[in-house]
């Protein structure tokens, strides 16, 4: 399918490594003008998708990060109410027409959604970690990403000037309702394989070679086998690779110790820390060939 | 080759996405079966993917198809399983047909809460209608059990002193009011106590444009307190199996009640038994059950079921409002150590731990069983649950939360 690997160069230009899943999902859901659901472990790049995508279509990314108590005006619009108690104030006397004048156009503020479907060109719209939000939030939601038009009591419906490319992340920390789920596509972002993360580290760190690179890969992969609490995410192996890049490492079984020392950069636990002792890193850096 | 994948001359089209679309349609089907919820809409995507070239090889059209019709984790690992078993034939390995296999249902303990539960649901249809005066009045009073006289004497006969099976049904079906109730009493609590103490500007300049905008009557808000959520673990194994019955029925009460909540079933595994407890008919419900849950008998793994809740579904199901209930007699075959352990953890997670024992009002029982002694620290709440009064005794525990 040709857009499917336009889609993966284009993200691999712009620094995102895509699998044929993840490209196929996209194809589609530009396809389909349907949302993306993207469910994954914290970690493993969901975000990154959004930000690869808005410079791809060389377009903004508008972000909705979601949290418990979101309600609609922070999230789609909110009255000025300074000015319009200014304008109240400098129109005493009058008071006939300055209520159709205090909730207009002049007086809106613009949220991350409103924002999202006013825009000439489609933006990128990114709603993340819905599942933090509330299910009222939710179902509101789902109603305007399937009109892609907002009504305002005071002012009217506001209909899309375009329909923006939405990606809708969730850590699972609560169950999403079917509804959104139905509405949306679903891809299951999993851990890269070590061949795409090696190719990760090549991408977003200047001076990581290719063998080092690999180990770096491999390494975490049997990290991530260990039992942890926090099983280290892809942005970790990045944080990790820089940091051996920075300390000049050039293979990691010339330098057991700085690689030891430097696994803090994986392990956010004390319990964690404390399970991979020096015996089980040397022993995990042992099988990587 | 997929069925589809020849490209026809024009004259064959109309035949070609005719048969396309038939099977389209009985591959939707096979995927509603296997509990995929799919609408009329991803239907006609589905279609028009096909026509759009995407047909052309099996397995771009199986990644497509991934991402349309699965919705969750569990049916986005199914899917491949399902798509080879259909479009290719015998060539993979099928796991379409493997759920819900008849093998559970001659396994022991299970067995006797289903032969409990039967009659319990085919009463219910008759017991309504004495039941059916006093269930407006537990609505409009505060929520008590004082309606129901009939219930009354059987509030404080201990679960495995039921023998007759009229009586069974009768306690069911209070359990199941019992979740109701407290359900109805928790959120009242929660509406009396809203006091805003942030200005909803919005409102307050709204209502305040007939004093020329100068703010004088203020409107307040506050976010909405979240209900409660509970979590139960239902202890499964032969030595509770005279009370599994009736807490199942209490649990599907409770499931069907609260907006937030689930249910997990442990005996030597853990089962999440949500899904199949959110069906409306208990009797039904307590049927699927029996399905999910495999392998009871031989001791009780109560540490090693918590480390599985622990592992795999305490960061998706608890969050700071959870109250975890566990009811189960603390008998532990398995590691006392290992369930301290985990007892340790998952209080650290949750608001508070419920255990319930319904051993504990037998006269001389002093908690010796291993596995309760290593759970006690970390306990906020250790009471009987033997009867249905002390059953509705923890309610206005709950309630102060």
């Amino acid at each position: 399918m040709k857009d499917r690997d336009d889609i993966a160069q284009a993200l691999a230009a712009s620094g995102y490594i895509a699998d044929a899943e993840l490209a196929t999902a996209i194809a589609l859901m530009q396809r389909l003008r349907r949302p993306l659901l993207l469910e994954g472990e914290a970690g493993v790049g969901k975000t990154e998708v959004a930000k690869a995508l808005s410079s791809v279509h060389a377009t903004e990314l508008i972000r909705l990060q979601c949290y418990e108590g979101l309600d609609q005006s922070s999230a789609l619009y909110e009255w000025n109410y300074q000015r319009q108690l200014l304008a109240i104030q400098a129109h005493r006397g009058n008071g006939d027409s300055i209520e159709d004048q205090i909730f207009s156009e002049k007086y809106l503020l613009e949220r991350p959604l409103l924002a999202a479907i006013r825009r000439d060109k489609p933006p990128v719209l990114l709603i993340d970690e819905i599942d933090r939000a509330d299910d009222e939030f939710e179902a509101f939601l789902l109603e305007l990403l399937s009109d892609f038009q907002v009504s305002i009591p005071e002012l009217g419906t506001i209909t899309a000037t375009s329909i923006p490319h939405v990606l809708v992340t969730s850590n699972g920390t609560r169950e999403l309702s079917d509804a959104l789920r139905r509405r949306c596509l679903y891809h299951y972002v999993d851990y890269p394989d070590v061949e795409r993360e090696a190719r990760i580290i090549m991408a977003r760190i200047n001076g990581a070679s290719a063998s080092l690179s690999l180990q770096i890969a491999r390494m975490v992969e049997s990290i991530r086998k260990e039992e942890l609490r926090k099983v280290p995410g892809v942005a970790e192996t990045l944080d990790w690779a820089a940091a051996l890049v920075g300390l000049d490492v050039r293979d990691l079984h010339d330098a057991p110790e700085t690689v030891h020392e430097t696994l803090m950069c994986l392990l956010k636990t004390q319990e964690d820390k404390l399970r991979v002792t020096r015996e089980v890193s040397e022993r995990i850096l042992g099988k990587v060939a | 080759m997929s069925c589809c994948g020849a490209a026809p001359s024009l004259d064959e089209m109309d035949e070609v996405s005719r048969l396309v679309s038939s099977k389209l349609a009985a591959f939707l089907r096979t995927l509603r079966d296997n509990g995929f919820a799919v609408g009329l809409a991803e239907g006609q995507d589905a279609a028009s993917l096909m026509t759009s070239g995407y047909a052309a090889k099996p397995g771009l059209l199986r990644s497509a198809f991934k991402h349309l019709f699965s919705a969750r984790k569990s049916e986005w690992e199914k899917f491949d399983g399902l798509f080879d078993a259909f479009w290719l034939g015998r060539r993979v390995r099928s796991r379409s047909l493997a759920m819900g296999s008849a093998k559970a249902v001659n396994n022991p303990s299970l067995k006797s809460i289903q032969d409990g539960a039967q009659p319990g649901g085919s009463h219910s249809a008759t017991d309504q209608v004495p039941s059916s005066d006093d269930a407006p009045s537990s609505r409009g009073s505060e929520g008590r059990l004082e309606g129901a006289s009939r219930a009354e004497n059987l509030a404080e006969v201990d679960f495995r002193k039921l023998a007759d099976p009229e009586q069974i049904a009768q306690a069911h079906e209070v359990a199941a009011q019992l979740a109701r109730i407290m359900r109805t009493r928790l959120t009242r609590r929660d509406l009396a106590r809203r006091r805003g103490h942030r200005l909803d500007l919005r409102r307050t300049i709204h209502r305040n444009i007939s004093h020329g905008g100068v703010p004088i009557s203020l409107v307040r808000r506050q976010r909405k307190d979240k209900p409660l959520q509970l979590i139960v673990l239902l202890d499964a194994s032969g030595s509770m199996s005279m009370y599994t019955s009736v807490f199942l029925r209490f649990i599907h009460g409770v499931l069907d009640e609260f907006r937030e909540a689930e249910a997990f079933l442990f005996h030597t595994r853990l089962a999440h038994v949500s899904g199949a407890m959110k069906e409306k008919d208990a009797a039904r419900a307590l049927d699927r059950l029996s399905l999910l849950a495999q392998g009871a008998g031989g001791g009780t793994k109560i540490g090693e079921s918590l480390h599985t809740f622990n592992r795999w579904h305490a960061a998706r199901v608890i969050h700071s409002r959870s109250v975890v209930m566990i009811v189960s007699d603390g008998y532990e075959t398995g590691d006392a150590a290992l369930l301290g352990r985990e007892m340790a953890a998952l209080a650290k997670r949750c608001r508070r731990i419920v255990w319930l024992n319904p051993m504990m009002a037998w006269e001389g029982y002093t908690p010796e069983a291993r596995g309760i002694k290593a759970a006690l620290p970390h306990i906020d709440l250790y009471a009987p649950a033997n009867t249905l009064k002390s059953l509705a005794a923890l309610e206005p525990y709950l309630a102060r939360l």
